[in-house]
């Protein structure tokens, strides 16, 4: 006994680190989950708490949890933690992982979550081979909402949907088998299969979902562990008869296994690319001008070019005609040219269906503030290429607005109360200047001049970004030249 | 120097407020030295409750044990320091 005294013992096996001290869910619950007794979900989580800690990734993890049983991972992780929509965990777990690189995003979901409604989202995260992992929880139902069949319920399982027994000749299919399918894919770098069935498959089970953790953190790929999970509730059996019926039962219909494993010929690559990445520096500011192959004077100046404070800008342009006609770069240097005097724009096209021979339209905002939708419902200039442009939107122009249209003649029965108009052949201008295809510039200067906002310095900056040739830029600036001066006649003319 | 007094490899701290009483760890402890008290917790659950003596340290209740903080194995530091200690009280 007085030995038993002396003797000096340490925590070997305890809590993680990455479990916080105490839930914040009901108050007088906090020190428990809300899983039930013997649940697998609970050693799932001891598993993958034990990685992170065992990794030294707590504060870079990211947890995507799912709906279902699983669902208050944020609850019990204290890492990064986001609730996904049922089954889109994956799609989440992407835009994480995209934009935070160095993250470690793992995505946590239930068998109808992930083989269900979301098994588009996991396909195609596996197929693009997603730096992600996976953990999927296997308990052959849907068990959240009371034990409805999932895609994995087995043959002759009862569930509230399948009281018979689930039978394919009932029309109710098959045991899915996730990981083999994804398997077949060439993208993922890692799939098991595991089972908390006895003592031996969970010590695997926890090797697994380590190694998936730790194929991100060396920046390998996607990996996937699918983990056979008891639900003592559902299944309606004690905690130890389900944990047994994993092994003898589940495991009949999902073999336990490595289904892909490319860890070693992604490995050593993966780990190069990273290390070439880390030896080159990032590029100074200064040097993308370099580096992109542009000169220094073809740069956005910014507010080299602003115009006075207090001028307010809302210009709102649709701009139409046919494929070929430049409708798109009339919209770009427009949206250019306000870029570069330091106003907030957007420039979006709006293609038809067919490719070539098309119509082809799009919308053009400046503003002073920042832009909250692209769309162009009610311009406050309409530049109208052709006819069936006009048609098409002569009756979204907003009253006091201005219709531009390429055509002496505008058509009798187009809209023209409330509007203004400026109907000339542009066409035949360009054509006279020596080439018709700068149509598109002499209306963008008509445009410019009704505006009124944006400096020619813009203008200019912005054409000889966008258009290569010189000679091109020559004949636009001119055909610019020329729209303004037409503008300004016919409004001497009225 | 007899077997009684060597001291035990391991040792088991079980949180009755965490446990649940689901009876995994009884199930897969080698030694068998885990068995479901007599007396409820507070939630209606007969938790977990270690022999006293025998726990050789392995952690497999840690590891069947669906509760994140429900066990806690402990492990015998330097038993080569405890038995120096026994030499000299012999
Ligand atoms: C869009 C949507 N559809 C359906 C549901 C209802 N629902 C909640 S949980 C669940 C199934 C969960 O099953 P599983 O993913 O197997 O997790 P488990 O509960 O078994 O851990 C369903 C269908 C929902 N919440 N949202
Ligand atoms: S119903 Fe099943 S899966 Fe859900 S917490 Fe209970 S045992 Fe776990
Ligand atoms: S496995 Fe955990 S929850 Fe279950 S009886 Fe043992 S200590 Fe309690």
């Amino acid at each position: 006994m007085s030995d038993q005294a002396v003797a000096e013992y340490t925590v070997a096996r305890g809590k993680a680190k990455s479990f916080y001290p105490r839930y914040e869910r009901k108050s007088e619950l906090q020190h428990q989950t809300h899983f039930c007794p013997g649940c697998g979900h609970g050693n799932i989580h001891k598993m993958l708490a034990a990685a992170i800690d065992e990794l030294g990734v707590q504060d870079r993890t990211i947890m995507i949890g799912p709906v279902g049983c699983g669902v208050f991972t944020y609850y019990y992780f204290d890492v990064g933690n986001v609730q996904a929509a049922h089954g889109r965990a994956p799609a989440v777990a992407t835009a994480m992982r995209r934009s935070r690189p160095e993250s470690i995003v793992i995505s946590y979901q239930g068998d109808g979550d992930l083989s269900a409604i979301g098994s588009a989202e996991i396909l195609h995260a596996a197929n693009r081979g997603e730096n992600i992992t996976v953990i999927f929880v296997n308990n052959a139902v849907y068990s959240m909402t009371g034990g409805q069949a999932a895609p994995t319920t087995l043959l002759g399982q009862k569930s509230t949907t399948t009281p018979n027994g689930r039978s394919p000749a009932a029309g109710e299919g098959y045991p899915l088998h996730v990981s083999e399918l994804l398997a077949t894919l060439e993208a993922p770098v890692y799939i098991e299969r595991v089972g908390l069935g006895d003592n031996k498959q969970i010590a695997q089970a926890a090797r697994a979902i380590k190694r998936a953790v730790e194929n991100q953190v060396r920046g390998l790929g996607f990996s996937l562990i699918e983990v056979l999970s008891p639900c003592p509730t559902i299944w309606k059996q004690t905690p130890v008869e389900a944990q047994h019926w994993v092994r003898d039962v589940m495991e009949k219909t999902f073999p336990l296994g490595v289904f892909c494993d490319r860890t070693k010929e992604r490995g050593p690559q993966a780990l190069e690319r990273l290390a070439a990445r880390a030896a080159q520096p990032e590029p100074a500011l200064a040097d993308l001008p370099r580096i992109l192959g542009v000169a220094e004077e073809d740069l956005p100046e910014g507010h080299a070019h602003a115009i006075a404070p207090e001028q307010t800008v809302d210009m709102q342009v649709r701009i139409a005609g046919f494929g070929g006609q430049g409708v798109l770069l009339l919209g770009e240097v427009l949206a250019e040219a306000g870029l570069d005097a330091g106003l907030e724009v957007s420039w979006l096209p709006s293609y038809g269906p067919e490719m070539r021979s098309g119509t082809s339209n799009c919308h053009v905002r400046i503003s002073r503030e920042a832009v909250d939708s692209p769309l162009v419902s009610a311009p406050n200039v309409l530049v109208a290429m052709n006819e069936p442009s006009l048609r098409k939107f002569d009756k979204s122009v907003r009253a006091g607005g201005w219709v531009i249209y390429n055509g002496s003649e505008f058509p009798s029965d187009c809209r023209r109360e409330g509007v203004h108009v400026l109907a000339l052949s542009f066409t035949e201008m360009a054509d006279a200047m020596g080439d018709k295809r700068a149509a598109n510039m002499v209306m963008l200067g008509a445009a410019l001049e009704i505006a009124g906002v944006l400096p020619q310095a813009s203008v200019a900056a912005a054409l000889r970004r966008l258009v290569k040739n010189p000679r091109w830029v020559e004949l636009d600036e001119r055909a610019i030249a020329r729209g303004r001066e037409l503008f300004k006649e016919s409004l001497a003319a009225v | 120097m007899t077997e009684a007094t060597k001291p035990d490899r391991g040792r088991l701290r079980i949180d009755e407020e965490e446990c649940k009483g689901c009876g995994l760890c009884i199930e897969a402890c080698p030694p068998k030295v885990i068995a479901l008290s007599e007396r409820m917790n507070r939630y209606g659950y007969r938790t977990a409750l270690y022999a006293g003596s025998g726990c050789t340290g392995c952690g497999i209740c840690f590891l069947v044990c669906p509760e994140p903080g429900a066990i806690t194995v402990l492990r015998l530091v330097s038993p080569g320091a405890t038995r120096a200690a026994e030499g000299a009280a012999a």
